[in-house]
């Protein structure tokens, strides 16, 4: 019975560990060493942290890195800003049938992939487009509007994409609030603000912070909107790793690129679950 | 057993069938195997052909990650051929008695293959060719712009737009008075250029509308007369005139750019015989005369004018007088180092505000 029982668990076991193993450790294992090489000559290479040096002195490289950090917490803050009443609408105030009808409202736009998605956006925004048009047609503008190409329109695309996950996990901890909890707030002399923060967040911190850490990553490690929706002047870190790989056959720098984004996600996760005092198992769990 | 017999048979057959007839997994760009080009082959030769779209940068990343493996046949442009042959090897010599070189327009043959020779060994031989230039709308924007620095000029600020990539420094270096393919040899010199191209770009970068990615997206830049001129293909102009006869190629008064797309096998390809039956097949006039209609470009095929469109050739004449075609800057193949040189100064032309 008992190696029956342990059969299960490594059978069960084996693929969890074939993932890790083959897809997640051993390439990383191999970017770790292609990023602390140094060509020398055709076909000759050097073990040397020059890759990481030139990473880190490199002013333009650094600008982008922290370029990318900063306009992903900004997107994930804007995106709890406005997801937060959108959940706590769907999972308070709507009642039955409305509410699935919102919740499948904010799924929809994922069933076309991204690529449209993001296209969409262009049509919307560019300078021939609906927008544009529209203004012109009511007279609010005498020529033709570019909104496109701009932090503003990739700030959109970024918001937009990543809607739904943070809606999702803040209509499940919403949802688990007792309606008592907050009537007893306000008996007992609370205002809406003071219930806000003394009841309502507190309460959705779970779900606060687990769908920052997922926005966050997405946005992070976007590719598509910030290529498409950003223009010239708008290069993100995801785009250098993909020029340094792809375009200039650069692995090294590229595979040290790619260590200095997941040192940063990782801080920047840490960092967000010290701030609100809780642990990755708690969030997770 | 009569069933045994007859499976067993059957089996052996289709081994032996399966040993004569390959699949050539042919790595190449969008419109140099248009479907009734391949469908002709397959019936003929009773091969089969699974057909890869990508660019110059994306196969030899392909290769490079699989040490040459994946695909029997590629068409990188001849300028990176033997860079990366010398740097990664991850092609295969071709065996040029196996190649029909009659079909070839000698010149142009002779030319690819001396460019990727490495060592002694030939690497390529050229397919299809091309060049880089302005297509722009000429009733808006033909008065000003004459080469590519002039996409600079305040007249068409905002309609402006080109590619973060190495054939708009080149293009640049030459409109400034350069020459970059004689100072490819000397990693100084060409920094010094590249330098005064960076300044140049920078300077500029307020002008551009956007730095574009894929040829589908300047298509509809310019269509939608969002851009007025830009650094772009030459069949991309040609492409746009059939909607719009303002809009063509023209030819910069500094030299259009050459490029040569070339055939390799390579490292770890699996099926030569039919890389080389393709590669015969492509070349009779006829096919290639359809690969051009496809494609836009003319071939190194011999005789395969005679075949293509007249339509195609009337803009090709009218982008091209004689002194345009003498002026084409032709790609030399690349040395190693000077790509990083070139990556730094766009990366910097990119962050630049």
């Amino acid at each position: 019975m008992r190696a029956q029982s342990r059969i299960a668990f490594i059978l069960l076991l084996t693929p969890l560990l074939l993932w890790l193993g083959l897809l997640i450790l051993i390439p990383h294992i191999d970017m770790a060493l292609i990023s602390l090489r140094e060509r020398i000559s055709f076909g000759v290479y050097e073990t040397s942290l020059l890759q990481y040096q030139k990473a880190l002195t490199e002013p333009l490289y650094l600008r982008t890195f922290w370029r990318t950090a900063v306009m992903s917490v900004l997107a994930t803050a804007i995106t709890l800003l406005i997801a937060f009443p959108v959940a706590y609408y769907i999972a308070k105030m709507a009642r039955g049938r409305l509410q699935q009808v919102l919740f499948m409202l904010c799924l929809i736009p994922f069933y076309v992939s991204e690529l449209v998605r993001t296209f969409g956006w262009m049509i919307l925004l560019r300078e021939t487009g609906l927008i544009s048009n529209l203004l012109q047609w009511a007279g609010l503008a005498d020529q033709p509007v570019e909104m496109l190409y701009n932090d503003a329109a990739m700030m959109v695309g970024l918001v937009y994409t990543s809607m739904l996950f943070m809606v999702v996990p803040l209509v499940t901890t919403l949802e688990s609030l007792d309606d008592s909890v907050v009537e007893a707030g306000y008996d007992l002399g609370g205002n809406g603000l003071s219930v806000l923060r003394e009841i309502i967040i507190p309460h959705a911190m779970p779900g606060i912070v687990s769908g920052c850490i997922v926005v966050f990553m997405l946005s992070l490690g976007n590719y598509l909107t910030p290529t498409m929706l950003g223009g010239k002047d708008s290069l993100w870190f995801t785009e250098m790793i993909y020029n340094q790989f792809i375009v200039r056959s650069n692995w090294e720098l590229g595979a040290a690129f790619g260590f200095m984004l997941l040192v940063l996600s990782s801080v920047i996760v840490w960092g967000m679950l010290r701030l609100t005092g809780r642990t990755l198992q708690e969030t997770m769990g | 057993m009569t069933r045994t017999i007859l499976l067993t048979s059957i089996l052996i057959a289709g081994l032996a069938g399966a040993a004569q007839a390959e699949t050539l997994r042919l790595l190449t760009w969008g419109g140099y195997a248009p479907d009734d080009v391949v469908q002709m082959f397959e019936e003929q030769t009773g091969h089969t052909v699974e057909v890869t779209k990508s660019n110059n940068e994306e196969m030899i990343a392909k290769l490079r990650a699989t040490g040459g493996g994946g695909f029997d046949l590629a068409q990188p442009s001849q300028d990176r051929v033997m860079g990366p042959q010398m740097e990664f090897g991850i092609y295969k010599p071709i065996d040029m008695s196996k190649i029909d070189q009659s079909q070839f327009i000698e010149s142009m043959l002779m030319a690819t293959m001396a460019n990727t020779t490495v060592g002694d060994e030939v690497y390529g031989v050229p397919h299809v060719w091309g060049t880089s230039g302005l297509v722009m709308n000429t009733a808006e924007a033909g008065e000003v712009v004459k080469d590519y620095t002039d996409l600079c000029d305040p007249a068409v600020a905002g309609k402006v737009s080109y590619r973060l990539k190495r054939p708009t420094l080149i293009g640049f270096a030459f409109a400034m008075g350069e020459d970059p393919f004689a100072a490819y040899g000397d990693e100084a010199k060409y920094t010094e250029i590249m330098e005064k191209v960076e300044a140049k770009l920078i300077e500029c970068k307020a002008n551009v509308k956007t730095y574009w990615g894929g040829g589908d997206e300047l298509m509809n830049l310019v269509r939608s007369g969002e851009v007025t001129a830009s650094m772009a293909w030459d069949t991309g102009g040609w492409k746009l005139n059939d909607d719009n006869a303002d809009i063509t190629f023209v030819a910069p008064a500094s030299g259009a750019l050459g490029w040569i797309d070339t055939f390799v096998l390579p490292a770890k390809g699996q099926a030569d015989e039919a890389a080389y039956a393709w590669i015969n097949f492509v070349m009779q006039p006829e096919i290639a005369a359809r690969i051009t209609a496809a494609a836009g470009n003319f071939t190194a095929s011999a005789g395969a004018d005679e075949f293509a469109e007249d339509a195609l050739k009337a803009k090709y004449q009218a982008s091209f007088p004689q002194e345009a075609i003498d002026n084409i800057k032709w790609y030399p193949p690349v040395p190693a180092g000077l790509e990083s040189i070139e990556g730094e100064v766009l990366d910097r032309v990119q962050a630049a505000n």
